[in-house]
């Protein structure tokens, strides 16, 4: 109240009116406030709960005692070879994967599809689809074609004379089959963001290196693909983000835990599984601590390789 | 710059036609090859789809046997167990009504903020809204779980309007940032001169400009909590389940039932393909919102 009255060179406003300039004074933060204000109260509240509690040996239900164990929980994520760091690699292996994937095949739809040709919108909205699509009713649809015995993706390899493949079934082709799945989920996504930076491209510097004799292949890599480069970067970030904290897919094929060897586990399903089904909240806390730091740092690399090399 | 003023000549025409090379038929070919490969990508992203549809319709014995994937009588038996089990619609009707709530008012929230930041250069502050998009949602589930539970909320709308607000919060600030960033700043002084307030020159000049940004959140903003399963799969309760956490009503360690599978998926699937049929345009321009600036 007091600053409103401070505010006011006017004498003889109403209150309302008052209020009124008030408002438009401090309009950037009257307008910016809700949004951040919510954010603020439902991330904070969580982060400093989830730092508290990796200090402590919480365990069982939400309202069970627990003590302060220090950086007890810490050292066991750190040291544990059987789950936790087996879980850092098949998170990197799988985000790396599909990374690199989705953005070699991302680029080729999005040059097939840049220059204009017929049935284009159609077209268009089909590769739009596996991206739109909802996740977990992906994730069951290529389990049932990905089936060893009753799935379609093993006839029709045995139309070509290729031997049924275990795909799911086994631990060791679990991996590459759960990034071949993502890569078909999210190739389009990357590819529509690349096809619209290459349609915003300006046509005349491609056209010079045309007239100066650069090959199709030439000209891709030292005019097209520089120009490209922020606009990639994007899609990496994008694409980087979700790939870490990949949920629906892996859950859906394996369940918590990742399966029975534990193949498809990876940090963010580790996380899960150790709060919601081993109810062992301190470890699980911890896990995402360090897990949480991990992403910071992927994306910080990002935006440093960004700012460093335009 | 000396390349420019090649194309800047008269005859540059002839010498383009001379220099780039491939003839009619090396054109052609490529042609040709182009479509080839855009059919393959075609087949490739629309045969799984398709295939989910068709096992759908098919009895679990023919979805059984895949040597005679296209022999088979269309049966609705499928859609009819999915349905016969009452709750199902009132599934639907929760994913519907969870996302609508959470759009509108993650909306109401996202572009007044939108336009702030973008007006005053608030990266600061954008990046913090960001952060709910980088940091691993399940580090928020357990303090969110114990929150809500001791206010009684799991279970209800409440708890999952919040946490899809959460998800997109973010997402309409982002888009929306970017649309008013492009918005030409002159409009809103003109308004100023012609004797708007500043909020009356956002909400009368800047917002109706805004409606295809809007729509463009929106619709994205919608599919993201359609298709969320996360959230849904801790914080719902046996009536507020959303769909994709109600297929797995039909998973079971004994069997599987993968006719209504299927059709589940099919039911979740379908709203979501008809709004990519609609509204491409913003779905694209949503996507690429920010990514053509750098």
């Amino acid at each position: 109240m007091a600053t409103v009255v401070l505010d006011s060179k006017v004498d003889g406003e109403t209150l309302g009116a008052q209020l009124w300039r008030w408002t438009n004074k401090h309009r950037k933060w009257v307008l910016a406030s809700p949004a951040l204000i919510f954010t603020i109260v439902m991330i904070g509240f969580p982060i400093g709960w989830t730092i508290y509690l990796s200090l402590t040996n919480a365990y069982g239900s939400v309202r069970s005692p627990f003590s302060f164990v220090g950086l007890h929980n810490y050292a066991t994520a750190l040291t544990d070879t059987d789950r936790f760091w087996p879980a850092v690699g098949r998170t990197f292996i799988f985000t790396g994967g599909a990374l690199i994937l989705e953005l070699a095949a991302g680029m080729g739809v999005a040059l097939l599809l840049w220059r204009p040709f017929k049935a284009q919108g159609a077209i268009r909205v089909i590769v739009l689809l596996p991206f739109v699509a909802t996740p977990v009713a992906v994730a069951m649809m290529w389990r049932l074609i990905l089936d060893p015995n009753i799935g379609f993706a093993n006839e029709m390899l045995s139309w070509i004379g290729i031997g049924p493949q275990p795909w799911f079934a086994s631990s060791f082709a679990t991996l590459p089959t759960l990034i071949m799945v993502d890569v078909w989920e999210f190739t389009p996504m990357v590819a529509i963001v690349l096809l619209a930076g290459l349609s915003a491209l300006p046509n005349d510097i491609d056209e010079a290196a045309r007239i100066d004799g650069a090959g199709p292949w030439q000209r891709f890599r030292f005019v097209t693909l520089p120009l490209l480069r922020p606009v990639l970067l994007v899609a990496v970030m994008l694409r980087a983000i979700d790939a870490l904290k990949t949920f629906d897919l892996l859950y859906t094929v394996k369940g918590p835990g990742g399966g029975s060897f534990h193949e498809a586990e990876t940090l963010n399903i580790y996380a899960y599984t150790l709060s919601f089904q081993y109810n062992n909240f301190g470890l699980a806390s911890a896990v995402l601590i360090i897990f949480f730091v991990i992403i910071l740092i992927v994306l910080g690399l990002l935006a440093v390789s960004r700012r460093t090399k335009s | 710059m000396t390349v420019t003023s090649h194309r800047d000549t008269p005859n540059s025409e002839q010498r383009a036609s001379v220099i780039s090379k491939p003839g009619r038929s090396g054109k052609r070919a490529f042609m040709i090859f182009r479509a080839i490969m855009i059919a393959v990508v075609i087949i490739i992203f629309v045969v799984p789809l398709l295939w989910m549809l068709m096992s759908s319709f098919k009895s679990n014995v023919a979805i059984q046997d895949p040597t005679h994937p296209f022999s088979f009588t269309p049966i609705l038996s499928n859609y009819h167990d999915v349905f016969q089990n009452d709750a199902y619609l009132k599934f639907v009707f929760n994913s519907f009504w969870i996302a609508i709530c959470a759009v509108v008012l993650s909306l109401l929230i996202g572009t007044p903020a939108a336009y702030a930041m973008s007006r005053f250069n608030m990266q600061k502050s954008a990046l913090v809204v960001l952060l709910a998009r980088i940091i691993p949602g399940i580090s928020l589930l357990v303090p969110w779980y114990y929150v809500f539970a001791n206010l009684g909320w799991v279970g209800g709308y409440s708890v999952m309007i919040l946490s899809h607000m959460f998800i997109l919060i973010p997402v309409s600030l982002y888009i929306m940032m970017s649309f008013f960033d492009s918005l030409p700043i002159e409009l809103e002084e003109a308004a100023l001169v012609d004797g708007l307030t500043p909020i009356g020159a956002f909400a009368r000049i800047m917002l109706p400009l805004s409606v295809p940004g809007l729509a463009t959140a929106g619709i994205l903003s919608f599919i993201f909590s359609w298709n969320n399963f996360m959230f849904a799969l801790v914080l719902t309760g046996a009536n507020t389940k959303t769909l994709p956490v109600a297929v797995f009503d039909f998973v079971s360690y004994a069997s599987i039932d993968w006719g209504a599978i299927m059709a589940a998926s099919i039911v979740m699937t379908i709203p979501i393909m008809i709004v990519a049929l609609f509204a491409q345009r913003y779905i694209v321009s949503g996507l690429t919102a920010g990514a053509t600036k750098g």
